[in-house]
């Protein structure tokens, strides 16, 4: 079965989704990460989302509970690397990720996690 | 009779075709209030080649939207899109076609003296053809006209949507007239183009220009900090003028999740502190 990996980099997870997310994939990583972060007391998760060229309404519910979950879980969430075209539509729709960390590059967003740790 | 047999519309066109010219031309200059040696020439030309594709479509016998009529349609339409773009008023444009009636009517009248039934039914035939010619020469003019507008507010929408990088790491974008959905989706592309390609973490958006703001242009601001924020870059607004910052209240319009500075400057200083970035003057 189709999976998204999930690497582990010191204290943080990194989720680099690289395919085109369709809704099975999305409720595997939500269960797979929620797992990861328990088994592996990650501190943060970084989320690179810079291949995803398209978003519809579930998808985008999807990122932004995957971060709520984490945040839950106490890890810290950004989401980095948001295509244009994707921010605008996942605004069009009233999904502004409230409470979700965001930066524009992996580099960027990891300096965010480092300085929150 | 139809027009094309012997003493038909047609034919009387064909035949008096160089004194209906000269009469036309006559007619279109009559009341011309510029008079310019080189659109006479122009007109004179126009008019001799709209004169000749009329009498070969004319011939055939089709009617004025067939495909025999192609020519004359597109010579109608050259004429009112370079008339448009040279500022000829609808009236002058109309004329063109319209002052045609006159001296077709008055060849018909001479050849048709002797049979007023025949006369009535060629004249008719000639004011529907000369009318839909005329509809035909309007419905160009306003379409290139339309053209015109269409392409100046194309302009305009790039003209008015600069993003310009104030420092290594701060955007600003200042926002000139008002804000409608249209006007949003283009200032909210290219700013985001924009932080992608700076690698931009702050962005000023200046509402200096903004001659108002109501809730609709207040939702346009929040949706466009939004879009920018998912991209990892914070908005600061400034600009705010004190009747904006009444209306804002007024109307109950959130922006407490948004910096706001009066001005840019005030803007600019909180946005380098954000960076590290300090200004001192030298020697201190």
């Amino acid at each position: 079965m189709e999976r998204i990996p999930i690497l582990r980099m010191g204290p943080f997870l990194l989720v680099t989704i690289q395919v085109d997310m369709h809704d099975q994939l999305a409720l595997t990583l939500q269960d797979d990460l929620t797992q990861r972060i328990v088994r592996e007391k990650a501190r943060g998760v970084l989320m690179d989302i810079s291949a995803l060229d398209v978003v519809d309404s579930f998808i985008g519910r999807m990122i932004s509970n995957i971060a709520a979950m984490s945040r839950v879980l106490d890890a810290r969430t950004v989401v980095v690397g948001m295509q244009p075209a994707v921010a605008i539509t996942l605004v069009e729709l009233g999904l502004d990720l409230k409470g979700v960390s965001t930066a524009l590059n992996v580099e960027k967003g990891m300096t965010l996690l480092q300085a929150a740790a | 009779m139809t027009a094309q047999e012997k003493g038909g519309l047609a034919a009387i066109v064909r035949n008096n075709e160089a004194d209906i010219l000269a009469e036309w031309i006559r007619e279109q200059s009559a009341g011309q209030k510029r008079k310019d040696p080189i659109q006479e020439v122009e007109a004179r030309r126009v008019s001799k080649e709209f004169l000749s594709a009329s009498v070969e479509a004319m011939n055939s016998g089709a009617s004025v939207e067939g495909r025999e009529w192609d020519r004359v349609r597109e010579i109608l339409s050259e004429l009112s899109a370079s008339r448009a773009a040279q500022g000829f008023s609808p009236s002058e444009t109309a004329k063109f076609v319209f002052s045609l009636k006159q001296p077709v009517f008055s060849r018909l009248r001479n050849e048709l003296e002797s049979s007023p039934k025949a006369f009535a039914e060629q004249t008719w035939l000639a004011t529907v053809m000369i009318d839909q010619l005329g509809l035909f020469t309007m419905e160009a003019y306003q379409k290139s006209r339309e053209g015109v507008i269409q392409r100046q507010q194309r302009e305009l929408l790039e003209l008015s949507t600069p993003v310009v990088q104030l420092w290594d790491d701060i955007l600003a974008l200042p926002l000139i007239g008002t804000l409608d959905s249209g006007r949003t989706q283009v200032v909210m592309e290219s700013l985001l183009e924009k932080i992608v390609e700076t690698g931009a973490s702050i962005a000023i958006i200046d509402i200096t220009g903004v001659p108002t703001v109501d809730t609709l242009v207040a939702q346009h601001l929040m949706k466009t900090v939004a879009a920018a924020r998912l991209m990892g870059a914070d908005c600061i607004i400034s600009g705010i003028r004190p009747q904006i910052a009444q209306t804002i209240v007024h109307l109950g319009v959130d922006l407490s999740a948004v910096t706001t500075k009066a001005s840019l400057g005030d803007a600019f200083a909180i946005a380098l502190k954000r960076t590290g970035l300090k200004v001192t003057r030298e020697g201190e």
